[in-house]
């Protein structure tokens, strides 16, 4: 394959925001998740974990609770004293209303989905109907000393638990009236403390009542006697949340230790029916506080201040071995926030609210693999763009030619011309925006730099002509009629006749440039489009989805190319197939139209289409396999799509899926092989997949010329040396 | 914790007996079948657990039946007395009570008694007595009279007392009372007269009797509310003369003196007494459980609707009339356990279904004492069963075994288990080992010559025995001198308590040379170390032991040996080891047991000085082979590990450091272990050093790899 110069990127200081609620949607089998900066992301536990949508920030916007109404759609609160609805279908904010309450602390939708509570800071419980295209005010319940910073409703919606300071509140949700009142202990390992904040509340069915206050205790009480059942004392520290399951037999509470701790209901004795609620399994996953838990039928989730949104599976919920059953630690968007204009080695960096571009350095030395080379030039902070306003920034690019940058927050859109004179770069802003164009969740520059593609949110694509200092509109694609669906990735041809644009779950949509009209539709799959692109010369699409299937489709025939039947028909590596994070960006080499560049967060790979899928050579692979542990086994057929869920539109592949995985016991990850051998026998053991697992966290990868690479990474210990300081324990020996 | 549960009313149809309640229960042949006489003309027969009759039977009308029928355990069928002398036996497949046998006696009947195990008696209201065969042989005899006139029978019981019958019944004249005791092996009836412990008169309510091994223990209830109790020697000492016998109080005021329709006691067991009467004049009347030892209310149940003063109690089940009807409580008392406080036994057993025996006395059940006549009853079944079962050819492999070890030679003994061992192991196979070896220990005790080594042995070497399982085994062991025995069982047992680990390093430590050369022991743990060449060395260093000489045969040949080697052990005179290769595997056993320190320390205090210095001598030995290589470890199988040395270095002084200092040789071994212990510290103070200069080495390495913002590398894909 050859050797590469790496560009080393670790000067992308993105850090992401701390999550602030996690939502768990049983019906859709989706997470909703909100960050400190007012980020709502939703990922769909069904699709390997994918983020597939999700809604910028606001500074003003900081959300307190998140929830799911009314089947499938997404509230949030905050503290500026508004519910927001989510649009989930246009990825916009639907609208928001204000509670008059004050800083809204916590929300709770009713079993039955159609009524929505909130409570706020000035003591008030407020009740609204949720109506089918908005929200309505009932009622307030009765006014609490206060603020409410936590909710639950009882299974049946009789009754509704309040926690707030020092006690929690019970109401008759009819009424509105409260009819108890529970009193939290304010002692603290014996001593008083000032105050004890009732973070999260939890109401059975049963009429049992658990709360988690910040004096480290987790109460279990009983609602009709307003009487302390259980005390647990789990932490020195404040526990921030609660989650039980649907089931209630076990719930999860989040520590501001980071510990996670898992409660079940457990018998008593064997035979008896009589059961209690024991602490069984501590999970210490996060540096940081935990600010909210989730319980989904088979696995703990937790989020917290240190950024990561981990998954745990309940090993004992876990039928088979597959995706599910293993601990996932999601840090990282899955979406690009770096592009790059390979000719002047530009890197354009996003941020919540600003932008970086960076020209790399360069050397003059050459060197053998794993050398780190002199640099005769290092890199350059060439600009930093600050947004006005307070919205976060969605999207942004820079054009291939490095002389356009385009950006979007979800009201504005900004396009700059960039001119390059030696060492001096001139910003000049393209005033004079269309109306129609405020918004964009994806832009795109053609490889000429002379059109620009905008997918907004309303399902439209929007193709400009970029001119010196200007740029007209040229056309508008407009959905197809009825369907409301965002465009959330687009690819750009090469000689920029094709455009293929892919929305949160259709299909993906080919349109043709020139003559301004949609092309072909690629058949719908199941699972969601990480990233696409369109090759060189061939005009192949080459989609990458979340459940790590790689398809090649070929624009001019209209249908998947031999290459990509051939990988169906002998199905990937189930090492390939196990990867944890999604293929966030393809690129081709531009020399070499067989070779694809594709990258996770962990690895990157090239596909050289020449070669074989697999080698054939076993001797070293069982020391390969071995090392990335896991064996290969029948069960993750299930992981491939296969069966009625591909549907006709694929029926040779579909074929071709049920056939036995051939290579898997074959290699995937090289080992770099011996150097005294010959030519031969490395032509011989040579295989497709080109994986490189140097450099990770990986946030870009791509070929800068037929010899360059770059690589943006973003170690976590960079991360967490900003987050705020953890709270300190001690350890033994220190 | 005596527990009284919801109890269930028996008869669906309301006795037509009124206020008198039923002539009386009593046991069938069959558990849980109950035959329930009226004082009408009715005989019910009832099973308790379903609740419903099973049979049926009335006497014609104008006869009235006068005494409870009863079950005739060794046949079957039932009797019953009307009209005072007419006898009636009949079964369950009879119908009509008019049709069944009849018999009609020359004297008035006063109650029919029958337990299992022997036949029926018939008590006539004269005071004799007749065997049931005997009376039905000749119907017409004439029978005596026993008792002097107006003196009337109030209360009569018939029990075994040690596999011979035994009747008792009260008698009252004229405010006096009178118990007569017959016992049918001797044929003899004593006469006693009850005092009661008071002045006043009072009249006694209830009665009720438990065995115990020399009294038969009557209690009564008295109408001031009391209960007293009254021993009666079981084997008197003149049994023609008319004694008395004082009555003591055993509880005050369990019910109010003035109910309504009486009130009723019946021993439980041998702490509890169920009594039943109102607890005061005007509450309502209550069955409760009292505990006579600590003269506590244990529980009780209110009966609102009246009852008429009985009370029979069989099995876990009281019977009572609770208004019209005959009620059934049954009762439960679970021995309070430390297992039960900590809430293990807690619902253990499912509330529906009553196991019969589920009262479980640790005393009763060893036979010091026999409980109530109920476990009585229960427990004279379990020895006939068991008597049958030994003449049936299966026996199980372990009663025959036991059975073996309390009687048969110690050779014998030896076969039998082996054979035993060689069988399948059942799952209950570590209490059945445990239960041979506390057999062959309580023989050990019982014959002293008796001492089963080989058995013993064995027995330890299966890996299932535990120091609970058979706690004595260490003892005897220790007082026998059998160090083979405790090697192996502080190699074996889990659970060796901290005292006998201590007990057994005195013993290690005193017992002569010359018995350990005859002790066949376990050497694996010393062998690869401790070469048989230092005896020589041992004769100097160990003189202050008490059997300090040891004339070994090899003595000779170490001798010898000595001699070449002189040169080097002479240089190095730590490096021998101080004691017998026996005592060292004595010792490495205790060095590899398990132990707390806490519970230690206070017995490794008595450990005379000079022991104390020699088990010191052999620990600093260890420690200096053990830093002879550098992984620290000893060579052989199963040595004691450093720490496990180290731990007992520190043990040892921690326990003796005052009086070990005080002794020169102890000063001088405990100077060099200082000297040595010293050096180590410098070595690992050293290490210590290193270690951090090669982590600043690695922390090098890494920043080399990350902190870097931007690079160019070169990658090669393969």
């Amino acid at each position: 394959m050859g050797e590469f110069n790496v560009h080393r990127v670790r000067f992308f200081n993105y850090v992401p925001s701390g999550i602030r609620c996690v939502a768990y949607n049983n019906q859709s089998n989706r997470l909703a998740v909100s960050r400190t900066d007012g980020t709502v992301e939703i990922y769909n536990l069904s699709a390997n974990y994918f983020q597939e949508k999700f809604f910028p920030g606001h500074e003003s916007r900081a959300t307190e609770a998140l929830c799911w109404a009314k089947g499938q759609r997404l509230f949030s609160a905050g503290l500026n004293g508004e519910i927001i609805e989510y649009d989930l279908q246009a990825l916009t904010i639907k609208y928001a209303v204000d509670a008059f309450g004050g800083p809204i602390w916590s929300m709770a939708a009713s079993p039955s989905g159609s009524q929505l509570l909130v409570g706020c800071e000035d003591g008030s419980v407020k009740l609204f109907q949720i109506t089918p295209d908005k929200i309505q005010f009932e009622r307030n319940f009765d006014r609490q000393k206060s603020r409410i910073l936590s909710l639950s409703w009882h299974p049946a919606g009789t009754h509704v638990a309040a926690g707030s300071i020092d006690y929690i509140s019970v109401f008759d949700s009819k009424s509105g009236s409260a009819i108890g009142k529970m009193l939290v202990d304010r002692q603290y390992m014996g001593v008083s403390k000032r105050k004890c904040i009732i973070w999260g509340v939890a109401f059975l069915s049963d009429g049992t009542v658990i709360s988690v206050d910040s004096a480290g205790k987790v109460q279990i009480w009983d609602s009709a006697t307003g009487t302390l059942v259980k005390n647990h004392l789990v932490s020195n520290a404040d526990v921030q949340s609660i989650a039980v399951s649907a089931q209630e037999d076990s719930f999860v509470v989040g520590t501001a230790e980071g510990t996670v701790f898992h409660f079940q209901l457990v018998s008593v004795t064997s035979s008896s029916s009589e059961k209690q609620w024991v602490r069984t399994k501590p999970f210490q996953h996060h540096t940081h506080d935990v600010r909210a838990v989730a319980h989904s039928p088979t696995a703990l989730i937790s989020g917290g201040t240190d950024t990561h949104l981990v998954i745990r599976p309940l090993m004992e919920k876990v039928e088979v071995k597959n995706y599910d059953a293993a601990l996932r630690k999601i840090t990282f968007p899955h979406r690009r926030l770096v592009s790059c204009a390979k000719k002047k080695q530009l890197l354009l960096f996003q941020f919540a609210h600003h932008l970086e571009l960076w020209r790399l350095g360069s050397t003059v030395a050459t060197g053998k693999n794993g050398d780190t080379l002199p640099l005769s030039k290092n890199a350059d902070h060439l600009l930093h763009l600050k947004t006005k306003g307070p919205e976060n920034i969605i999207c942004s690019c820079i054009s291939p030619c490095g002389g356009w940058i385009a950006c979007s927050t979800a009201s504005r859109f900004f396009l700059y011309r960039l001119n390059y004179e030696h060492d001096n770069i001139s910003l000049q802003r393209v005033s004079k925006m269309p109306v129609f164009l405020r918004s964009a969740l994806q832009i795109l520059f053609s490889e000429d730099s002379t059109k620009l593609f905008v997918a907004s949110n309303q399902g439209s694509l929007r193709v400009f002509r970029l001119l010196e200092g200007g740029f007209t509109h040229l056309h508008s694609f407009q959905p197809q009629s009825g369907t409301v669906q965002s465009m959330c990735l687009l690819a750009v041809s090469p000689d920029g006749n094709w455009l293929a644009a892919s929305g949160t779950s259709a299909g993906v949509h080919v349109y043709n440039v020139k003559q301004l009209k949609l092309h072909c539709t690629v058949p719908a799959y199941n699972f969601p489009v990480t990233a696409l692109a369109i090759a060189p010369n061939t005009n192949n699409l080459v989609i990458a989805h979340s459940d790590q299937q790689v398809f090649e489709y070929s624009i001019p025939d209209k249908q998947y190319t031999e290459w990509s039947r051939t990988v169906q028909k002998q199905g990937f590596h189930h090492l390939w197939l196990q990867r944890d994070t999604p293929i966030t960006h393809i690129s081709f080499h531009p020399k070499r139209p067989m070779h694809i560049l594709l990258h996770d967060t962990y690895m990157f790979c090239l596909i050289d289409k020449s070669l074989a899928l697999s080698s054939q050579q076993r001797c070293c692979c069982g020391h390969a396999v071995m090392q990335f542990g896991l064996r290969a086994q029948p069960a993750h057929g299930a992981l491939v799509p296969c069966e009625g869920g591909v549907g006709g539109a694929r029926g040779e592949q579909q074929m071709a899926l049920k056939e036995p995985l051939p290579n898997d016991k074959t290699l995937l990850y090289n080992p770099l092989p011996p150097t005294n051998e010959s030519d031969v026998i490395r032509r011989r053991t040579a295989h497709a997949f080109k994986i490189s697992k140097k450099y990770k966290p990986l946030l870009f990868v791509d070929l800068l010329d037929e010899k360059t690479l770059v690589a943006v990474e973003r170690p976590l210990d960079d991360i967490i040396a900003q987050l705020p300081p953890p709270i300190k324990k001690k350890k033994f020996g220190t | 914790m005596a527990d009284l549960e919801e109890g269930f009313t028996l008869t669906a149809v309301p006795l037509g007996s009124g206020p008198d309640g039923p002539l009386g229960v009593e046991q069938s042949d069959k558990t849980d079948q109950f035959l329930v006489t009226d004082s009408g003309r009715t005989v019910i027969l009832y099973k308790v657990s379903d609740q419903k009759p099973l049979g049926s039977w009335s006497v014609k009308q104008g006869q009235i039946i006068t005494c409870p029928a009863v079950c005739n355990f060794q046949t079957g069928e039932y009797i019953v007395v009307h009209d005072n002398k007419v006898l009636r036996i009949w079964n369950n497949e009879d119908v009509n009570l008019d049709k069944v046998f009849k018999a009609t006696l020359s004297a008035e009947v006063y109650r029919i008694h029958s337990i299992q195990g022997t036949e029926p008696l018939v008590l006539f209201k004269e005071g004799a007595v007749r065997g049931l065969e005997a009376l039905l042989a000749e119907p017409q005899q004439k029978i005596e009279t026993v008792i002097s006139d107006e003196e009337v029978i109030k209360w009569t019981k018939f029990f075994m007392v040690f596999r011979h019958p035994v009747l008792i019944f009260i008698t009252e004249k004229h405010g006096n009372y009178f118990a007569y005791v017959q016992k049918f092996n001797s044929r003899i009836l004593s006469k006693y007269t009850l005092l009661l412990g008071q002045e006043e008169k009072c009249v006694i309510q209830s009665f009720s009797t438990s065995v115990g091994r020399k009294f038969i223990s009557l209690m009564s209830l008295t109408s001031d509310g009391c209960v007293y109790e009254t021993l009666i020697p079981i084997h008197p000492s003149e049994p023609e003369k008319n004694q008395r016998l004082v009555q003591s109080q055993l509880l005050k005021s369990v019910v109010s003196g003035s109910a309504r329709s009486g009130a009723a006691l019946s021993i439980l067991d041998q702490d509890h007494v169920a009594v039943l009467g109102a607890p005061r004049p005007a509450s309502k009347e209550c069955l409760s459980v009292w505990n006579t030892k600590f003269q506590t209310l244990q529980t009780s149940k209110e009966l609102p609707q009246g009852t008429s003063g009985q009370l029979w109690y069989y099995g876990e089940n009281l019977f009572m009339l609770h208004g019209k009807f005959l009620t059934v409580i049954p009762y439960k008392c679970e021995v309070s356990s430390l297992a039960g406080a900590l809430g293990k036994l807690k619902h253990s057993q499912d509330p529906g279904t009553h196991v019969t025996p589920h009262f479980v006395n640790w005393e009763t059940s060893q036979g010091c004492e026999l409980g109530s006549q109920n476990s009585e009853q229960s427990k004279r079944i379990l020895r006939r069963r068991k008597i049958q079962v030994s003449v049936q050819p299966e026996v199980p492999a372990s009663t025959q075994l036991l059975a073996t070890i309390q009687k048969d030679s110690e050779k014998h003994i030896e076969v039998e288990l082996r054979k035993f061992l060689a069988t399948k192991r059942t799952p209950d196979f570590h209490t059945i080992i445990g239960d041979v070896v506390i057999g062959l220990l309580g023989r050990c005790k019982a014959e002293p010559s008796f001492y089963p080594r080989n058995c013993l042995m064995q027995l330890v070497q299966t890996h299932v025995l535990s120091y609970s399982l058979c706690p004595g085994l260490m003892e005897v062991a220790l007082e026998k001198t059998d160090v083979q025995i405790l090697q192996l069982c502080l190699q074996q047992l889990p659970d060796v308590p901290e005292s006998v680990t201590c007990a057994c390093l005195k013993l290690f430590l005193s017992i002569g040379d010359d018995t350990l050369q005859d002790a066949d022991i376990n050497m694996e743990s010393v062998s690869d170390y401790m070469d048989p060449v230092q005896d020589g060395e041992m004769e100097e260093q160990t003189t202050f032991l008490q059997n300090g000489f040891n004339p070994e045969e090899d003595n000779c040949d170490s001798c010898a040996q000595k001699l070449k080697e002189k040169p080097q052990a002479a240089a190095d005179e730590s490096t021998s080891c101080p004691l017998t290769p026996k005592r060292a595997a004595l010792l490495n056993a205790i060095l590899c047991s398990a132990y707390s320190e806490t519970f230690l320390l206070p017995h490794l205090k008595d450990i005379p000085a000079q022991h104390s210095t020699l088990f010191l001598q052999y620990l600093y030995f260890l420690y200096l082979k053990c830093s002879e290589n550098a992984t620290m470890t000893l060579p052989g199988t199963h040595p004691p590990t450093l720490n496990q040395i180290m731990d007992w270095i520190c043990l040892l002084l921690d326990a003796n450091f005052t009086v070990v200092v005080m002794i020169p040789e102890a000063k001088r071994l405990l100077l060099s272990l200082y000297k040595f212990v010293k050096s180590q510290i410098s070595i690992c103070s050293e290490l210590n050093k290193i270690e951090v200069s090669f982590r600043e080495l690695q922390k090098l390495n890494q920043e080399k790899n990350n902190r870097e913002l931007y690079s160019i590398e070169v990658l090669e894909l393969f």
